[in-house]
């Protein structure tokens, strides 16, 4: 039964072969407002989808966003499942070492201490963070506990519910959240972590990333990245 | 959905309530039901005939068949299933991709294995990468079922195991004086017979299986966790639907799905139960007879 | 770094002893067992309490199960069917998300401030609701044995005169143990491999400290490789659950030792019972 249907699933599937134009699949989280999201007709949406369709656009590619979780991004990404990864990744050394990084569509920028009041202990205190992020080695190292959740929004229910002291997490993704607290949520302090966000590609795919790559300078010259960063992140965004 | 859903922002709660519970995102996590259904309908089956196949392989006379059946029989009971389900699915797709490489492209020449990457020729790739996401989809869905398949072929591989050693000796033997083969033995006095011996281990398996289909969400197919997760969690102005952190309550209804789906199914199995026990050398069997009379 | 020394820096830092930090780099078999052994440390915590604990709260919901009085029957019904009838997943999920709704101060009882924080931390938390759930499973095993003790050895005990709580002690409660203990066996193998769930549904790890699956989970994280921590995971399972039935079999002997040998309950291990 189970070898009838793959069978035919796979004759299905090299139909599709034929065609000679190859799909380049790019992969988001989605739970990332508002790098990435799931709009509420279900579709994926945000300033990485709206950013990358430009650059497929511009570059000439065939180009689909698929949804993947940000645990099993890497071996999906190395397996070949796809091709792409534009997920909100930073830009850093460590990083560098595994995977190839385009010029970065979003300035290096700080990352917030989000706390309920700001007097919060981010130095020894226990801090929030998301499972394999910057933020996450970040948090382990400065000597402060960390307290790791699955997805972004848990770390900001976790001070919310008064879990953890405080939460450590990209501006552009705590900026929102902290304004629609209503005082609730404050920023205790900010730094700088990582090198901008860009888009991660396998070691080995130099050609297409250097594709991106070009596109990205263009847009950045053309300022038409900044108009995209204006739609998303409001005003308080940082431009190019 | 409604005509006046196109502003939210505007509405008062009932019709909010409305609109928000009617919402794509929403048509979506009530279609993902129908995923975990459809999962439970093509996976029991298919478990079934691993099960069948490992118990007649540990039942086998070649002693190489039969460590393979008792291995794949044991292999549950010492080793957590959700460990199996961390690093089957790229297992399996790894090994698909490896043997459609090896078959397709004889010639090829850079190494598959190249540091981190796994990178196959593109004829190799399963499903190409031209195919549309929804074949990924299905492909994605095949392998979640495959692999459930074969950690719950396991689990019914001891119960068919089991069953098959519980009915009667004297009825194969009376089969075998009539003079019949081995083989028709085993058609047509053993299989028929075990069933109800097996039917009490199988319906826990099936509320086993019922209560497993939450990992599914570990295999990369968007199921009812899923999206409870990600509907539940608090949402920003970005959002037509802003609200803060409801993941109680959409879970609440997941705990509630799942009481009446075991409910059901109990209900069902214990009919299923007295149908099979009817005619059979059992006590219930037996019981039923006696009522009858 | 030898692999003595990294037994040395790792092989408690589960518990939050040794080196602070986890490996970054240069990832060696040695520190994948080390610290993968280090988080089975709480996979047997979590295992050995919830189920001495739930041993307790299951006979007591046995013994309701079989009350007259649908006051009593019924709750402990209702118990039973909750949580065997729904994911433990799903279970943890709930019991976090309502441990965290608990007002963090404290609730004031009777002029006492009872702290309800802790509850929120795994090791709370989670051998919360894991004993709950075991304590379902159990109940219906040692129901389902209370309901199976032979009719002659009630007879018999009331030809001695012996009544009340005096042949639940000495009659019946040993046969529903005997009775019972091959299928609790297997509920014993199931909870242990449950208890990788914990930080794996919803408890967050707190400095770094989890179980075995969390490690692995941060070694296949880091080396991109889900081939080698995942079947370590497997390994120790397998050492455990050899070592759980050996220990549940030694209890086995000691409740059958006054049967003749042939008439002495086997443990075979039989998966029904898993959630």
């Amino acid at each position: 039964m189970k070898k009838t249907l793959l069978a035919s699933a796979l004759v299905a599937l090299s139909a599709f072969a034929a065609n000679a134009q190859d799909t380049v699949r790019i992969a988001t989280e989605g739970l990332y407002p508002p790098y990435n999201l799931i709009d509420d007709a279900g579709n994926l949406a945000g300033y990485e989808v709206d950013l990358g369709n430009e650059i497929c656009k511009r570059a000439g590619l065939t180009c689909e966003f698929v949804q993947n979780d940000w645990d099993s991004m890497m071996p999906n990404l190395n397996s070949g499942n796809f091709d792409v990864i534009m997920a909100g990744m930073s830009i850093t050394e460590e990083r560098k070492k595994d995977r190839l990084f385009s010029q970065n569509y979003m300035p290096p920028a700080v990352s917030y201490y989000v706390a309920t009041s700001a007097d919060a202990d981010i130095k020894a205190g226990v801090v929030a963070a998301q499972t394999g992020t910057i933020q996450a080695g970040h948090v382990a190292e400065s000597g402060a506990q960390l307290l790791e959740f699955k997805t972004p929004d848990e770390t900001v229910a976790a001070v919310q519910n008064g879990e953890a002291d405080a939460v450590l997490a990209d501006g552009e993704y705590l900026q929102p959240v902290v304004d629609a607290s209503g005082g609730a949520l404050v920023v205790v302090e900010t730094i700088p972590l990582g090198d901008g966000v860009g888009a991660a590609f396998r070691q080995s795919d130099t050609e297409l990333a250097a594709k991106f790559d070009k596109v990205i300078a263009e847009m950045k010259a053309d300022g038409s990245i900044n108009e995209l960063i204006k739609k998303w992140f409001k005003e308080k965004a940082v431009l190019f | 959905m409604f005509s006046y859903c196109a502003d939210p922002s505007t509405l008062d709660s009932t019709r909010w309530m409305l609109c928000y519970l009617t919402s794509g995102k929403h048509l979506l996590f009530y279609s993902s039901f129908g995923t975990v259904l459809l999962l439970l309908a093509v996976t029991a089956p298919v478990a079934l005939a691993f099960g069948f196949g490992g118990a007649m392989a540990a039942r086998s006379h070649n002693p190489g068949l039969r460590l393979f059946g008792k291995g794949y029989t044991a292999m549950v009971r010492g080793i957590p299933d959700i460990i199996f389900f961390m690093f089957f699915v790229i297992a399996l797709d790894q090994a698909l991709e490896w043997g459609l490489h090896q078959w397709r492209c004889p010639d090829w020449v850079e190494p598959i294995r190249n540091g981190l990457e796994f990178k196959v020729c593109p004829a190799a790739k399963v499903p190409p990468s031209s195919a549309p996401q929804i074949w990924h989809e299905v492909y994605g869905f095949a392998l979640a079922v495959v692999t459930f398949a074969i950690v719950f072929g396991a689990f019914a591989a001891n119960v068919l195991y089991g069953a098959m050693n519980a009915v009667p000796r004297a009825q194969l033997e009376t089969a075998e004086a009539y003079g019949m083969s081995h083989r028709q033995v085993f058609r047509r006095v053993l299989v028929p017979q075990m069933w109800v011996y097996a039917l009490p281990g199988l319906s826990n398996l099936w509320l086993i299986l019922i209560k497993a289909t939450p990992l599914l969400f570990l295999l990369g197919v968007k199921d009812i966790v899923y999206w409870a997760n990600e509907l539940g969690s608090s949402k920003t102005d970005t959002f037509a639907y802003p609200h803060g952190d409801w993941k109680l309550w959409y879970f609440l209804g997941l705990l509630v799905f799942y009481l009446a789906f075991t409910r059901l199914s109990e209900i069902v199995l214990s009919r299923l139960s007295r149908r099979l026990s009817r005619g059979q050398a059992t006590m219930a069997g037996e019981a039923m007879r006696k009522a009858a009379a | 770094m030898t692999c003595w020394e990294t037994i040395g820096a790792y092989a408690f830092r589960s518990l939050g002893y040794g080196e602070r930090l986890l490996p970054k780099s240069d990832f060696t078999l040695c520190q994948q067992f080390t610290l993968i052994g280090s988080g089975l440390i709480w996979n047997i915590y979590f295992g050995v309490l919830a189920l001495a604990f739930g041993f307790f709260l299951a006979n007591a919901l046995a013994l309701a199960k079989t009350a007259r009085s649908a006051w009593v029957r019924k709750p402990a019904e209702w118990f039973i069917f909750v949580f065997r009838g729904s994911p433990l997943f799903i279970q943890f999920f709930l019991g976090y998300q309502l441990f965290v709704l608990l007002p963090k101060n404290g609730v004031e009882l009777w002029g006492i401030t009872v702290h309800t924080d802790w509850l929120t931390k795994a090791w709370a938390g989670a051998l919360f609701v894991l004993f709950l759930n075991t304590a379902a499973y159990s109940a219906e095993i040692f129901h389902g044995a209370l309901m199976a003790v032979p009719k002659g050895d009630l007879e018999a005990a009331d030809a001695y005169g012996i009544t009340g709580f005096a042949r639940f002690r000495r009659i019946l409660w040993p046969t529903m143990l005997r009775l019972g203990w091959p299928a609790y066996t297997n509920e014993a193998i199931f909870l242990f491999h449950a208890t990788t769930l914990v930080f794996f549904s919803s408890f967050p790890a707190f400095r770094q400290q989890g179980d075995a699956l969390y490690y692995a989970g941060y070694f296949a994280d880091k080396t991109y490789n889900p081939f080698i921590p995942y079947p370590i995971v497997g390994f120790y399972f397998i050492c455990l659950t050899l070592l759980l039935t050996w220990a549940f079999s030694l209890v086995n002997r000691r409740l059958n030792r006054h049967l003749p040998s042939n008439q002495r309950a086997r443990i075979r291990l039989r998966p029904q019972l898993i959630r």
